[in-house]
């Protein structure tokens, strides 16, 4: 009886299951992914770029994006514990560069930047961090921690302020103009690792940058504090009565967000070497969005999203621009990064990684 | 053991209990009955730390915890298995029982506790990389009175264990909750099941708009007619 029942539930529930929006929704990703294939096969077939100017844009997209994928980890960890976004985490970003900018500056003068060019960037990579970190905890202490338990649109809006308060504080400490960052000798020019020529300081942001994330990740899956980050970002209240001390555990949160900030500051530095107060803006929407595009609240997805976030940006204005003959297609390649969140989002709304959000806790 | 005096909750401006008096004695099992909304849960969440009460004291072996936030409360030796159970769902059986044993306390013992636990369910065991939220109903309870025992406490709250699941679960849960008891750990239950609360009892104390409304042994509640109406719908 009971499965006659179930059987014949069935279609009538599929059938009402087709709706006009998700007939649309289908329409739009098939036409979205036609559009995409037939620009790479127009610009892939007219030959433009050789295959090693190809494999050149995917090494930057990585470089970028695992720059993005270190800012973005502070994005979808603070979102984790609290569930808003920190829309002052690309100032803690920028404040990271910043101090790595003056400290690199102070460096290039001595012998030791020549010398010891491992020791010097150990030096400004340990400086960035510290300042961001201490900027993240400072901002979690005065701007967010009065505010826990206020509506979450209230934290969201307080860090739009605590953004501007930074980026103007810096500006008057520093003044508005924009500054250079040292070249360093032994990171100019190219090298090769497995038959493939790169930049060697794209090599030393995609290293530290794997460094970071893989030491991150083993911490937060291995150690006791990572283990009471997961269960405060899955259930505070009942992490609360496990004796974990949720207050500590949110600074800690932000302190290690903070802290991969600013080595994403340092490594910037490396690869676009201009900087001025309101450095940490892109950089801080384009983490964001890699955040959201990997599945928000997700630590691996987040690093996903960064780099393929980088991805699409470098290569997708050649490979689908391109194609269509767009002037001035490498202009679009913020265009380009949005059209891919979108994208995805059409085809999987939590993002890559994102399954959790679906059963957001209330 | 746990000696509540006067207790006086509110949420908000609306009271919830009024001047609720309870005592859990050392190994004992007493149980608050009382029907939907009587402040039973009102009165577990304020002992942990969880709620303030207004007014009224809890004492906790000669040490006042009325002011003690949730998260120290297990270092004070109370673990609580929350209603609804409360297991984070995306982690595996094992990091469950090891956030049970989250405070330095019940740190040095985790070796001895696990053992302890996976002899009282050792279902728990053979389960102990799953997801805790793959686990059934009972084995999510189980998992949940497991992760209370890791911290080592001398006393168990237990807010509706018995809560949504199959009645043969059920039998196991009281089963497992003498099994405590007889370990020497004190329980305060709190039940909508009155019957089978009362069944592993010593004493029960029934709960009624937020006031203690009766109190004795088991027995003597089991057969008052207030609890028979109220609660027992007999």
């Amino acid at each position: 009886m009971t499965e006659a029942a179930t059987v014949d539930a069935r279609p009538v529930r599929r059938a009402a299951r087709i709706t006009p929006v998700s007939i649309f929704l289908w329409a739009l990703r098939i036409a979205a992914l036609a559009i995409i294939l037939y620009g790479s096969y127009l610009s892939i077939s007219s030959g433009r770029l050789s295959a090693a100017q190809w494999r050149d844009l995917f090494v930057f997209g990585i470089s970028t994006g695992s720059v993005y994928a270190l800012i973005a980890l502070g994005y979808t960890m603070v979102y984790g514990v609290l569930r808003f976004i920190n829309f002052a985490h690309g100032e803690v970003f920028m404040v990271g560069a910043m101090m790595a900018f003056y400290v690199a500056n102070a460096l290039a003068t001595t012998t030791l930047w020549t010398s010891s060019p491992v020791v010097s960037l150990l030096i400004v990579l340990v400086a960035a961090m510290a300042t961001s970190t201490s900027v993240a905890v400072i901002v979690e202490r005065i701007a967010y921690r009065p505010l826990r338990g206020a509506p979450r649109l209230i934290p969201l809006i307080t860090s739009i302020g605590a953004s501007f308060t930074i980026q103007y504080l810096v500006r008057g400490l520093v003044g508005p103009s924009t500054k250079a960052f040292p070249r360093m000798e032994q990171l100019r020019g190219t090298t090769e690792i497995l038959g493939v020529v790169i930049l060697k300081s794209q090599v030393v942001v995609i290293v530290a940058a794997l460094v970071m994330m893989a030491g991150l990740y083993l911490f937060v899956e291995r150690t006791r504090t990572g283990k009471s980050m997961r269960a405060v970002s899955e259930d505070p209240e009942t992490a609360a009565l496990m004796g974990i001390d949720v207050d500590r555990t949110i600074v800690k949160v932000f302190a290690i967000g903070g802290a991969m900030a600013g080595v994403a500051g340092a490594l910037w530095g490396l690869v676009f070497p201009s900087l001025n107060f309101f450095s940490g803006f892109l950089p801080g929407i384009k983490a964001f969005t890699s955040a959201v595009l990997g599945g928000i609240g997700n630590i691996v997805g987040a690093m996903l999203g960064g780099v393929s976030l980088g991805i699409f940006e470098s290569v997708g204005p050649s490979l689908v621009l391109a194609g269509y003959e767009i002037p001035a297609f490498s202009q679009l390649k913020d265009v380009v990064a949005y059209a891919a969140l979108v994208l995805v989002l059409i085809f999987r709304p939590t993002g890559i990684l994102g399954e959790r959000l679906a059963q957001e806790r209330t | 053991m746990l000696q509540v005096t006067d207790l006086d909750v509110f949420y908000g401006d609306a009271q919830a209990l009024w001047g609720a008096s309870v005592t859990v004695g050392s190994g004992e099992v007493v149980s608050i009955v009382g029907s939907n909304g009587a402040g039973k849960s009102t009165l577990v969440n304020a002992i942990m730390g969880i709620l303030r009460p207004r007014r009224g004291r809890i004492v906790l072996d000669d040490q006042d915890v009325t002011e003690t936030p949730g998260h120290r409360m297990c270092r004070a030796g109370v673990a609580i298995v929350p209603e609804g159970r409360r297991l984070f769902p995306s982690m595996s059986v094992e990091d469950n029982l090891d956030l049970g044993a989250f405070n330095r306390v019940a740190r040095a013992h985790y070796e001895e506790s696990l053992q302890w636990v996976h002899t009282l369910f050792p279902r728990l065991a053979d389960r102990r990389s799953q997801l805790a939220g793959s686990l059934s109903g009972g084995e999510q309870q189980m998992l949940a009175i497991g992760r209370g025992l890791m911290a080592r406490p001398r006393l168990l709250l237990m807010d509706e264990p018995s809560l949504g699941l199959a009645p043969v679960v059920v039998d196991e849960v009281f089963d497992v909750i003498e099994t405590v008891r007889d370990e020497g750990v004190s329980v305060l239950l709190v039940e909508q099941n009155a019957q089978m609360a009362l069944d592993v009892s010593s004493r029960a104390y029934l709960l009624a708009e937020g006031r203690v409304v009766m109190d004795g042994t088991a027995e003597e509640l089991a057969k008052s007619r207030e609890v028979r109406d109220s609660v027992l719908g007999l």
